[in-house]
């Protein structure tokens, strides 16, 4: 299998501090990737130079063989690199079905698409794909409530069920179980699994060492802004640089 | 709770000949109302246009523009023009004038809409200072200034000429032989504030108008779902921009004369007003807010101290002389007073407008006839926000 994404010598820093140095990563097709660290790691600055958010100091990144850096965040989208964000975030005046209709609509439509006269009752298609997408993630009760009214972990869900909806090539996900009860995260952990099998690649950013290794192919460990260490569940648990990055880290805590 | 969703076909066909109904009976109920002359009626056409439109853009995208007087001038402008050049006939003046409208809205839509919030405010307030001025200053020689832009005898009117068609010494507007003025006028403008309402109606029943919405409920989130709103936000502009272009050319239908100060920046406030008070991002709301302002201005602009007098003739004549102390600087001129006194009580009560209020009465209604306990829970959520009826 080739590389879907291809991170190339990426720097970045705000004002003096270095938040990424020489970030070199290789995201393989198809499998599920997990980014971990310690806080302030720089993992978010790295997945938000990745859809465009940061514009990295140096370096390229690399999505299915195009250049993303500089490209507008729908191209990014359009291109198939999804994100999910850290702090969910929704369409909170809308209802849920309508949230995950949106997303729906922007792979059909395109970047913009002016049809005013085109009832929303007609879209079958795209109502009952976002009723699906809702059942996955077991919000289909809720559907006709407001997505600000909801839980923050059904927000969550609710913006896993609107990333999943686009069949990305590539998700990349923020702390998808952060803030979650272990019975959700259990059941956000067998929904990823399931997703896996339909050969969507996942980068994964967590905190929780449960979903690290239950569902990743390959993890790279972050801190301070470098790469120490990429490998295999297995190769992680053993290295003694991670053991060592972690340990010291509690030494100083 | 009710969705776009879940509105059927059927429904909105109901709402729509309900809407129909309503506004050619206008007549028949505005002489209960007091409001039964075609002057008043029209007004609440034109400026129920005017909301309507407003609403698409600020109601549904939450953009809000202080300039839209300024489409509202130009319409009225190319009315009076096509007047003047072409014909008498209404129906090139209302195409020409939407055309022209939209044009000039793209135009500035285009500059403002590079920022947003309380930045894009400004600037579209300021091309409407901008083009307010220039009608007066530069522009003398289209808008013929101060003196306002006005149809002579003696002008081309090309078509009108060709087919070898008339006009009295102060030509009218008229609808293939049919002047309108008095009823014939109201009904002209009611038929357009009918197409306005269902072009309005299709937009909020669209993904289109649920993706305006979705930007204005987090349109960070919108660009990194993969929708590049900036077109989005700008024909929405140039859409509403069309409708105050038709309410413009309306005003210069029904009074075939066009002056610069429509296009004061205190004509964008009132239509500001209007769809606040009605019930922002409302289906009904925008025409709701705009026929109850027009009408209170009517009302409280006609009384003068005389009338006053009469009101508080039964009290003593000092508690008489008091009250008309009192209540003078709300009438006649001072009505703005009233209108601002209004407008608060609403906004501060009920935050979401005429519309909401209505709401809560219909709720308060129900609940009555309805044994405690059995109020469905999350009725009471939300029903002010998003796309009600």
């Amino acid at each position: 299998m080739s590389d879907i994404l291809d991170i190339h010598n990426v720097n970045k820093t705000f004002g003096g501090l270095r938040a990424l140095s020489d970030i070199h990563l290789q995201i393989e097709e198809g499998t599920i990737h997990a980014i971990i660290g310690p806080n302030g790691a720089g993992k978010s600055t790295l997945l938000n130079c990745c859809i465009g958010r940061l514009v990295p100091d140096t370096g390229t990144v690399t999505f299915n063989g195009q250049s993303m850096i500089g490209l507008q965040p729908w191209d990014i989208n359009h291109a198939g690199m999804v994100r999910v964000f850290q702090t969910p975030e929704i369409f909170p005046d809308l209802p849920l079905l309508q949230n995950v209709m949106i997303p729906a609509l922007a792979k059909r439509d395109g970047t913009f698409c002016f049809n005013p006269l085109r009832s929303l009752a007609g879209e079958k298609t795209i109502y009952k794909e976002a009723m699906t997408a809702l059942a996955d993630v077991g919000l289909d009760q809720l559907c006709n409530q407001h997505a600000g009214s909801i839980s923050r972990g059904d927000k969550r869900r609710l913006e896993l069920a609107m990333g999943l909806i686009q069949h990305p090539k590539l998700l990349l996900l923020d702390e998808p179980t952060a803030g979650m009860s272990r019975h959700d995260t259990n059941r956000t952990i067998e929904l990823l699994q399931k997703i896996k099998e339909r050969g969507m690649t996942k980068v994964i950013i967590e905190h929780d060492m449960h979903v690290v290794f239950s569902l990743a192919d390959q993890i790279s460990v972050l801190a301070q802004g470098q790469i120490i260490e990429t490998g295999t569940p297995e190769e992680i648990k053993n290295s003694a640089k991670v053991k060592e990055a972690y340990l010291g880290e509690a030494d100083n805590a | 709770m009710q969705t776009i969703i879940t509105s059927s076909r059927t429904r909105d066909t109901i709402i729509l000949a309900l809407f129909a109904l309503i506004v050619l009976t206008a007549p028949l109920w505005g002489q209960l109302i007091g409001a039964g002359y075609p002057d008043l009626l029209q007004k609440f056409a034109i400026f129920g246009l005017f909301a309507i439109g407003y609403n698409i853009m600020f109601g549904l995208t939450g953009y809000l523009s202080f300039g839209h007087a300024a489409f509202l001038g130009v319409g009225s402008y190319t009315a009076v023009w096509s007047f003047k050049l072409l014909s008498m006939n209404a129906i090139p003046a209302v195409l020409f004038a939407i055309l022209l409208s939209g044009l000039f809205a793209a135009a500035i839509g285009f500059l403002s809409l590079r920022r947003t919030g309380i930045y894009f405010s400004i600037l579209t307030l300021a091309f409407a200072q901008m083009s307010y001025n220039l009608a007066y200053s530069v522009l003398t020689p289209i808008t013929n200034g101060e003196t306002g832009l006005r149809v002579l005898r003696d002008d081309p009117r090309v078509i009108d000429t060709a087919l070898g068609i008339q006009v009295g010494s102060s030509p009218l507007s008229d609808f293939f032989g049919l002047t309108l003025t008095g009823y014939p006028g109201f009904y002209f403008c009611a038929v357009m504030l009918i197409l306005g309402f269902w072009f309005s109606l299709k937009i909020f029943r669209s993904p289109y108008g649920m993706k305006l919405l979705a930007i204005k409920s987090n349109q960070v989130r919108m660009e990194y779902t993969g929708f590049n709103t900036r077109p989005y936000l700008l024909s929405a502009f140039v859409i509403s921009g069309m409708y105050a272009g038709l309410a413009g050319s309306l005003m210069a239908i029904t009074d075939p004369l066009a002056g610069a100060e429509r296009m004061q920046w205190t004509a964008s406030g009132e239509v500001v007003l209007m769809t606040i008070l009605g019930g922002l991002g409302t289906l009904f709301g925008p025409i709701l807010g705009a026929t109850t302002i027009k009408y209170f201005e009517n009302i409280f602009s006609a009384f003068n101290e005389q009338v006053l007098h009469q009101a508080f003739d039964f009290l003593p004549q000092v508690l008489t002389d008091l009250m008309v102390a009192i209540t003078s600087p709300f009438v006649g001129e001072g009505w703005h007073l009233t209108l601002g006194v209004l407008f608060m009580i609403i906004i501060i009560f009920i935050p979401g407008g005429l519309i909401e209020g209505i709401e809560r009465f219909r709720r308060l209604f129900r609940r009555r006839h309805q044994p405690p306990g059995e109020n469905p829970p999350g009725s009471r959520s939300h029903s002010s926000r998003g796309p009600a009826t």
